[in-house]
């Protein structure tokens, strides 16, 4: 198969615990030779369905295929997968040659051949020549690497991370998700991994499926994800956000006012909603996409681009240095509070936009996401 | 706040010199007594002469005495493997039962306790004996067939395999409740790794969960053996005059045969190999825990 054909297939996979709907009729393509995340809060079934694709759980209802196959009722051992699990779950009592040849043991692969996949997959993982060592002798970083090394010495056809880098301190964990992008395309191995952590599906992931409450919300790439989301919940989740509630006034093929309340001028967006006047809808304006001003922004001459007329004043009620740039919180005068993000483009800038300053907020018509639920 | 002994002594001995004295005046000093006696001779019916001869130990070690000694050691160590063969699904049975099952599976395993071995063991022999349930439910069943010779009572008591039989049920919890700690402590995603890498359940039972189970299984088969090896009620009452186990010969010298010096010999070899038995477990329960610092 070609890199992009399907190789994985939720077909209205269901899992209940009792009473409690863990994963709810997810229908889901992972493809051939990509980086996969399952992304959401903890609880919304990511894990529940990582471990139905490992075979450690079998679905209430529907099926799932890996290659064509349907595998819903295979146990685990049968499985062309192989999994690095959040703790990595190294055999103690092992050497790190004897837990990366477990798996080829059990499989009757023989004793030169064995000896030289371990050497291959330990020296892909940099941990050539610790292969007598001890797990116990072993960093957290390095007992990851065992892991990995564990699963894909068998060549499965889908390797499966939970959590991988949760576990390992901050600026490990930045190296490894270098490391763990180049093992894949080393590899070619499809990757699916299961994380909380945003920024880890974001830097990592060819596509993404964010999920809530057992159901899937969206799947999508990354960049997708966050300048497109569906729903409010995906833009709250990826990023943050400000979120304006509005009702649809003006609705042509080319553009679309939204009458947001506390700001004066209808919301002005640069496309059509296809909507009826009066619906309900919400704005998801992204921080880094509103400008600050120190005066009101010049009203638009015409013809011009009319992003000027995207503008509210208000007050700074919050800085937050981050250094390369700060958050500034601004208060409008009825109450509503935006966040804002703004590149510290001189030495200066945090003394113009300082705490009690009068500003004006501005941002382009195509900048907010309209979503209708 | 925790505080060492130095720092408050007076609390120290306060809570400290009860249970000492209570060990030296129950425990040890008898015990003395005893070992004592085992280096002595019978001089009339209740004099007893400590001589401080060795002939004692040597008549103890005579082929009679060693027979009786080697087949209880025969009789524990097959009820602790019988226990062991029983206990191990048991144990997993338990630990990967949920919450309720669990529960009610580790009362029936304590159950016994509660209630007097006297009369556990009596109600043994009503299963057991030649009219017991076993027998009668069997000459039912075979009363059921017609043309077959008449019934003949399987030897179910006074024998080795009745001793064997109720050692077994008596010890099994020994057994069962030191093996389901460990598995229980055991991280289930190890097991789950060992089955994604393709191993089967059995290989997984073997590779991963047994050695890494091990104190536990040793604490078990440690547990089990040294009651078993001392047990005088259960050979007493079920087994016959050739099942006779060590605890039996030692309860006779000093009842029956009133030979004190002697019963005190039996009584410390009997004791010396406890101890052996208890090295064994200490050497092997550090090598664990050495491993299990270093992590």
């Amino acid at each position: 198969m070609t890199k992009g054909q399907p190789i994985i297939r939720f077909e209205g996979v269901t899992k209940r615990y009792g009473k409690v709907v863990a994963v709810d009729a997810v229908d889901l393509e992972v493809r051939e030779g990509e980086f996969f995340a399952l992304l959401g809060p903890s609880g919304c079934g990511k894990t529940t369905l990582l471990r139905m694709l490992a075979g450690f759980e079998v679905p209430s209802e529907g099926r799932i295929l890996i290659d064509g196959q349907d595998v819903t009722n295979v146990p685990p051992n049968k499985r062309p997968v192989n999994m690095v699990f959040q703790n990595y779950a190294v055999f103690p009592h092992m050497s790190v040659a004897d837990n990366v040849g477990y798996g080829l043991k059990v499989d009757g692969v023989g004793g030169a051949e064995r000896a030289r996949r371990v050497e291959e997959a330990l020296a892909l993982v940099k941990l050539d020549g610790l292969g007598s060592r001890r797990p116990d002798q072993l960093s957290g970083g390095q007992r990851q690497r065992v892991a990995l090394a564990r699963a894909l010495v068998k060549r499965p056809r889908v390797l499966l991370l939970d959590e991988p880098l949760s576990a390992l301190d901050a600026k490990l964990r930045e190296a490894m998700r270098t490391e763990l992008c180049q093992l894949q395309a080393q590899v070619g191995i499809t990757f699916v991994m299961v994380t909380h952590d945003q920024d880890e599906a974001l830097a990592l992931a060819d596509r993404c499926a964010v999920m809530n409450r057992g159901l899937l919300q969206q799947v999508a790439s990354p960049s997708d994800l966050y300048e497109f989301p569906a729903s409010r919940f995906v833009a709250d989740f990826i990023g943050s956000v400000n979120m304006l509630e509005g009702a649809l006034v003006v609705d042509e093929p080319d553009h679309a006012e939204v009458a947001v309340a506390g700001i004066d001028l209808p919301v002005f967006l640069d496309h059509g909603v296809t909507g009826a006047a009066g619906t309900t809808l919400w704005l998801a304006l992204r921080p880094e996409k509103i400008e600050l001003h120190k005066w009101a922004p010049a009203p638009p001459a015409l013809g011009d681009a009319p992003q000027g007329r995207n503008a509210v004043a208000g007050t700074i009620t919050h800085v937050a240095y981050l250094g390369s740039e700060s958050l500034y919180e601004v208060t409008l005068p009825d109450g509503q509070k935006l966040k804002a993000l703004r590149s510290n483009l001189t030495r200066w800038d945090q003394e113009d936009f300082a705490l009690g300053e009068q500003v004006w907020l501005a941002w382009h018509a195509c900048s907010p996401a309209v979503l209708l639920s | 706040m925790l505080q060492r002994p130095s720092q408050a002594p007076g609390v120290f001995a306060a809570v400290g010199l009860p249970p000492v004295v209570w060990l030296f005046a129950l425990f040890l000093a008898p015990l003395a007594v005893i070992w004592t006696y085992s280096f002595g001779e019978n001089r009339t019916l209740v004099d007893i002469a400590i001589t401080g001869s060795w002939g004692n130990y040597a008549r103890a070690l005579k082929p009679l005495y060693l027979a009786i000694l080697l087949k209880s050691m025969g009789f524990a160590a097959l009820t602790t493997v019988l226990c062991f063969i029983l206990g191990l699904p048991v144990a997993l049975a338990i630990t990967f039962a949920g919450r309720r099952a669990k529960l009610l599976l580790l009362v029936a395993i304590m159950l016994p306790f509660w209630t007097n071995l006297l009369i556990r063991t009596y109600a043994l022999m009503a299963i057991l004996r030649t009219e017991g349930l076993i027998n009668a439910g069997l000459g039912a069943l075979w009363g059921l067939v017609p043309g077959l010779p008449p019934f003949e009572p399987l030897p179910l008591i006074n024998n080795n395999f009745a001793v064997v039989v109720g050692l077994v049920y008596v010890h099994l919890p020994f057994m069962v409740l030191p093996l389901y700690a460990a598995l229980d402590r055991l991280d289930r995603s190890l097991i789950e790794a060992s089955l994604d890498l393709g191993a089967g359940h059995l290989a997984t039972l073997w590779r991963v969960v047994v050695p890494l189970a091990l104190p536990g299984i040793v604490s078990g088969i440690i547990i089990t053996f040294i009651p078993a090896l001392g047990a005088y009620l259960t050979p007493d009452l079920l087994g016959g005059t050739n099942s006779q186990m060590i605890a039996n010969v030692i309860e006779r010298q000093f009842r029956s045969a009133n030979d004190w010096p002697f019963g005190a010999a039996l009584s410390f070899l009997l004791m010396y190999l406890t101890f052996a038995a208890l090295m064994v477990q200490a050497i092997i329960s550090r090598r664990s825990a050495e491993r299990e610092a270093a992590r």
